[in-house]
């Protein structure tokens, strides 16, 4: 599903947020966007998931133009995990089917198969308190996989996590969306992260928040992180992503 | 085992001095008083061995009022707690009421219920009521409010309703609140009950305890505030043990 964003501009009561953003994803594309902190990014992808309407411009997701038309095709990843402290990593990863109307039963079976598939076997029962960091964020996404929504909206998805568990669920993200491909937008303060994860990364400025640069990325989700990120294609592209954000944070 | 062991051991010290300060005569005498009227704690336990089927009679009285009050403030502080989280109107009309009420001192109404009520149980569960409702109200609101906004953010997210954000999300994050709500309300209920047994009474702890006064049967008098005070602790005690069974994420 693609996303498509028209002049859009957003303020909280005096306070300018969005300056004007145009901007295009396609469909099964990954955007990343960087920016300075404090400048937006968590906004832009509270408004493309329809938890906030824009003070102007439009926003469609697919045909989906209003925001609860929106909500229904967005799964939207917290900044931080927000796993529900009474529920176990399974019934968490199950949420959106409860909330579909799903039985206990038929929900767990359902977020059970991903377990499976993405190295948490093991782990159904076990309470968010106990899961480490990684595990954590690995739960939180699956999480948003299991609504099966055709974009995913991740808000730092690994700013929480330690610099080698945070390459490591990197590559275990990319090979997730390798597997189940999908519409994604995240947000991340990381620019090799960006540059690693994404088809395509864009650059804001400081607030009120606008496009400073689009970087097409060399070599998004290779197999081999590090020698990726440590290619001469990437590390050129990175320099430049680095010398935008620093413009934009002017 | 500390955690027993040094009050225990405090308890036991203080016991051994006033029974040391009591047999000798030495308290009575400093307070210029008859012996009689400063009893031991060994004096205490025999009064409450030789009148243990009077004091179990009245503590019966006294608990029921205590459990009974406790029950109508648990479904009338809850009920309004949870109608006021859901309804804006009904919060804005009724809290600043709710909480100005609680500046009518009880003393003032005790007297009013036994003229309306009568002689019966009835008035001294409405004053256990009454002195009941306002912590749990107020700690049950303060709970329902607890959930983080990226908690609410999420569930939007995964199409969550109305009913099921309430359901898996908010009360769950109310629960501690809950608890110590009725904790405070425990604490409170045999006040409510004994003052309501003083007001107009023929039964229980607190009329014993009165007329023990004005017989100067102090030792007995000592006994059945020593039994008011084992069952708050046991109804204390039970609560904690429920607590800690309910809420198994902290």
């Amino acid at each position: 599903m693609s996303v498509s964003i028209r002049g859009l501009g957003h303020s909280y009561a005096e306070l300018r947020t969005i300056a004007e953003i145009d901007l295009e994803v396609g469909e099964h594309e990954v955007v990343g966007l960087v920016g300075p902190s404090g400048c937006g990014k968590s906004t832009l992808l509270e408004l493309i998931c329809g938890l906030l309407e824009p003070s102007a411009g439009t926003i469609a997701v697919g045909d989906a133009g209003t925001g609860p038309a929106r909500l229904s095709r967005c799964a939207y990843m917290p900044q931080s995990d927000q796993l529900l402290p009474w529920y176990s990593a399974l019934d968490n990863a199950a949420l959106a089917l409860r909330n579909r109307g799903l039985g206990r039963r038929e929900a767990r079976a359902q977020a059970g198969e991903l377990f499976e598939r993405f190295g948490l076997a093991g782990f159904e029962a076990t309470a968010p308190s106990e899961l480490s960091g990684g595990m954590r964020q690995r739960v939180a996404f699956l999480r948003t996989l299991v609504a099966g929504k055709p974009l995913l909206a991740l808000d730092e998805p690994f700013a929480a996590l330690d610099a080698i568990t945070r390459a490591e669920m990197q590559g275990w993200l990319a090979a997730a969306l390798g597997e189940d491909p999908r519409t994604v937008v995240f947000v991340t303060h990381d620019v090799e992260e960006a540059l690693y994860l994404a088809n395509r990364v864009v650059v804001l400025s400081s607030r009120p928040a606008r496009i400073v640069a689009e970087l097409d990325s060399p070599g998004p989700r290779a197999p081999d992180r590090d020698a990726a990120v440590t290619a001469a294609a990437f590390v050129a592209v990175r320099e430049r992503a680095m010398r935008a954000l620093h413009e934009g944070s002017r | 085992m500390r955690r027993w062991l040094l009050p225990t051991l405090l308890l036991a010290a203080l016991l051994g001095a006033w029974q040391l300060a009591a047999s000798s005569g030495f308290m009575a005498e400093a307070l210029g008083l008859e012996s009689f009227l400063v009893p031991s704690p060994a004096e205490v336990g025999e009064a409450l061995w030789q009148n243990r089927s009077l004091l179990a009679e009245n503590a019966w009285v006294t608990l029921r009022e205590i459990l009974f009050g406790l029950a109508c403030a648990l479904v009338a502080g809850v009920g309004f707690a949870v109608a006021m989280h859901l309804s804006r109107v009904v919060l804005d009309a009724s809290y600043p009421l709710i909480v100005a009420s609680q500046t009518i001192p009880i003393v003032v109404i005790a007297p009013i219920l036994l003229v309306w009520l009568g002689f019966g149980i009835g008035p001294k569960i409405v004053v256990v009521a009454l002195i009941c409702f306002f912590p749990i109200t107020v700690n049950v609101l303060a709970g329902l409010g607890a959930a983080s906004p990226e908690a609410i953010k999420l569930m939007r997210s995964l199409d969550a309703s109305r009913w099921q954000l309430f359901r898996r999300v908010e009360t769950p994050a109310a629960l501690p609140s809950f608890f110590t709500g009725a904790k405070i309300a425990v604490v409170l209920a045999p006040i409510g009950a004994v003052f309501g047994e003083w007001v107009g009474g023929s039964a229980g702890l607190g009329h014993l305890i009165l007329t023990d006064n004005a017989q100067l049967e102090v030792a007995r008098e000592f006994a059945a505030v020593a039994v008011l005070s084992a069952m708050a602790l046991i109804l204390i005690g039970s609560l904690a043990l429920a607590e800690r069974r309910v809420v198994t994420w902290r």
